[in-house]
């Protein structure tokens, strides 16, 4: 027997992140522009609203009626599927991250409703399978334009990932060690009295790294690098399908701050302001940090990538891991 | 290797906090220099009429070929020009009908902002010429 009541709440749930995802990863795209712009010592947008905040609604307005092109040689299914896996898992993250701990609404429900969508035994397995997935949507929709650029992207896409995969599930084992679990709300509710990054700072660094390159943004931007594969794997994408892209992009950067908010930082727990707005601070100071490691440094060469990955990176999360077990083994 | 990141992180850190120097054109100008080459003006006598004596120094000089003068005369005999056709595209904003000018009638102005919606808005005849003498300070 399913009980509908359940049902139907948790759909609310879902349409109430959903929602709240969306709006911020449209508003993610104006805070990118202004921050970008500010360090340039520009201004960004300002004229659509007030300091251009009705600039996404009108990128996106802009996107949903250009014309949709499909090139004559591309793959089709695959080319509109690409899209779509990419957005997908992007947004299915979101099913597992404890955005707080309970509400009631200002007293507007009866019974405290925990502010999550679900809670997953392995939700840390289930991010990562889904961040693997997303992969493949930058793989397919470079390889069914058939371009040489999109497909050239493609390839360093599918080559990058695999490799700073490994590295971003290595660096947060240690948190699991700690923690002795995957389930994330158990995870921040470890650290309530020190947050998981200090004892694991090696760690955190290594994920803000390995997530910057799994999230495909500056200096790793090695699937789109505007300058030598025009856009990589996106060239050949216009209207609603480029825009899914995007904000696939976005979400996906939403995905690994909060991640990394609720492994090292604590998750919503924090002083005096209520729960949500913790995770939201945080959240946003590392979306800031993407975005501010972005307009900083210039894109990676592709062997010094590589190289980096598994000569520096994955050495020293093994390593991360080795200690953290010795020094656990030696404080019991 | 660490250091030298960081150190770029820092300054684009500080420059975030700096003011923008971009300045907000339509509603902000910069304006122009004072020796600035903009559009022209024909200046008027003391006593109203324009200066130009129709002499042609300008149409000649002119490397544009942008001038265009009909002759005429009042019955003292004085030249005044009948039509003064001054195409504002074609113009190349050079100064030298300014300086071939034997009265000094033709001058240009530091007025920059030359774009407009049509074509026939920038090609000045004698009378737009005269009334710019009027409107535009020096």
């Amino acid at each position: 027997m399913i009980d509908m009541n359940l049902v139907i709440f948790t759909l609310i749930k879902i349409v109430i992140v959903f929602a709240c995802v969306m709006l911020c990863v449209a508003y993610l795209t104006w805070i990118e522009r202004k921050v970008i712009g500010h360090i340039q010592i520009r201004v960004g947008p300002m004229y659509a609203g007030w300091h251009g905040l009705l600039q996404p609604i009108a990128d996106g307005i802009k996107l949903f009626f250009k014309e949709d092109i499909m090139p004559t040689k591309a793959s089709k299914v695959l080319f509109v599927l690409a899209p779509m896996i990419s957005i997908v898992p992007a947004l299915m993250s979101f099913a597992v991250i404890p955005f707080g701990d309970t509400t009631t609404l200002f007293g507007l429900l009866k019974e405290p409703v925990p502010m999550r969508i679900t809670e997953l035994n392995i939700a840390i397995l289930y991010i990562f399978a889904l961040a693997g997935l997303g992969s493949y949507g930058v793989v397919f929709g470079g390889w069914s334009a058939n371009n040489k650029y999109a497909l050239m992207g493609a390839l360093r896409g599918a080559a990058q990932m695999v490799s700073y995969e490994l590295a971003l599930t290595l660096s947060i084992l240690g948190v699991v060690m700690i923690s002795g679990s995957l389930n994330l709300v158990q995870i921040v509710e470890g650290q309530k009295e020190v947050w998981n990054v200090v004892y694991q700072p090696v760690a955190f660094v290594l994920y803000l790294i390995c997530g910057t390159a799994e999230l495909n943004r500056t200096p790793f931007d090695m699937p789109e690098a505007e300058s030598e594969l025009v856009a990589g794997f996106h060239a050949d994408y216009s209207s609603m399908k480029f825009a899914m892209f995007f904000m696939a992009e976005y979400a996906n950067m939403i995905t690994i701050a909060s991640l990394a908010t609720t492994l090292f930082l604590g998750g919503w727990q924090g002083p005096f302001l209520p729960p949500l707005v913790w995770f939201m601070i945080k959240v946003f100071i590392l979306v800031y940090f993407f975005i501010w490691l972005r307009a900083t440094y210039p894109r990676v060469r592709y062997d010094q990538l590589m190289k980096f990955g598994w000569k520096v990176l994955v050495p020293i999360a093994l390593a991360n891991i080795i200690v953290t077990g010795v020094v656990m083994q030696f404080i019991k | 290797m660490i250091k030298p990141l960081i150190k770029g992180l820092i300054v684009t850190l500080r420059y975030f906090f700096s003011k923008p120097v971009t300045v907000h054109y339509p509603e902000e100008k910069v304006g122009s220099f004072p020796k600035y080459r903009g559009l022209h003006i024909i200046g008027r006598k003391p006593d109203g009429s324009i200066k130009c004596v129709a002499c042609g120094l300008c149409e000649a000089i002119c490397p544009a070929k942008a001038i265009k003068i009909e002759i005429g005369e009042l019955e003292d005999g004085m030249r005044y020009p009948k039509t003064y056709i001054l195409d504002g595209w074609r113009c190349i904003y050079c100064g030298l009908c300014q300086q071939a000018c034997p009265v000094n009638a033709i001058v240009l102005t530091p007025e920059y902002e030359n774009a407009r919606y049509t074509r026939e808005e920038l090609i000045l005849d004698r009378d737009t010429l005269l009334k710019r003498s009027d409107e535009v300070k020096l």
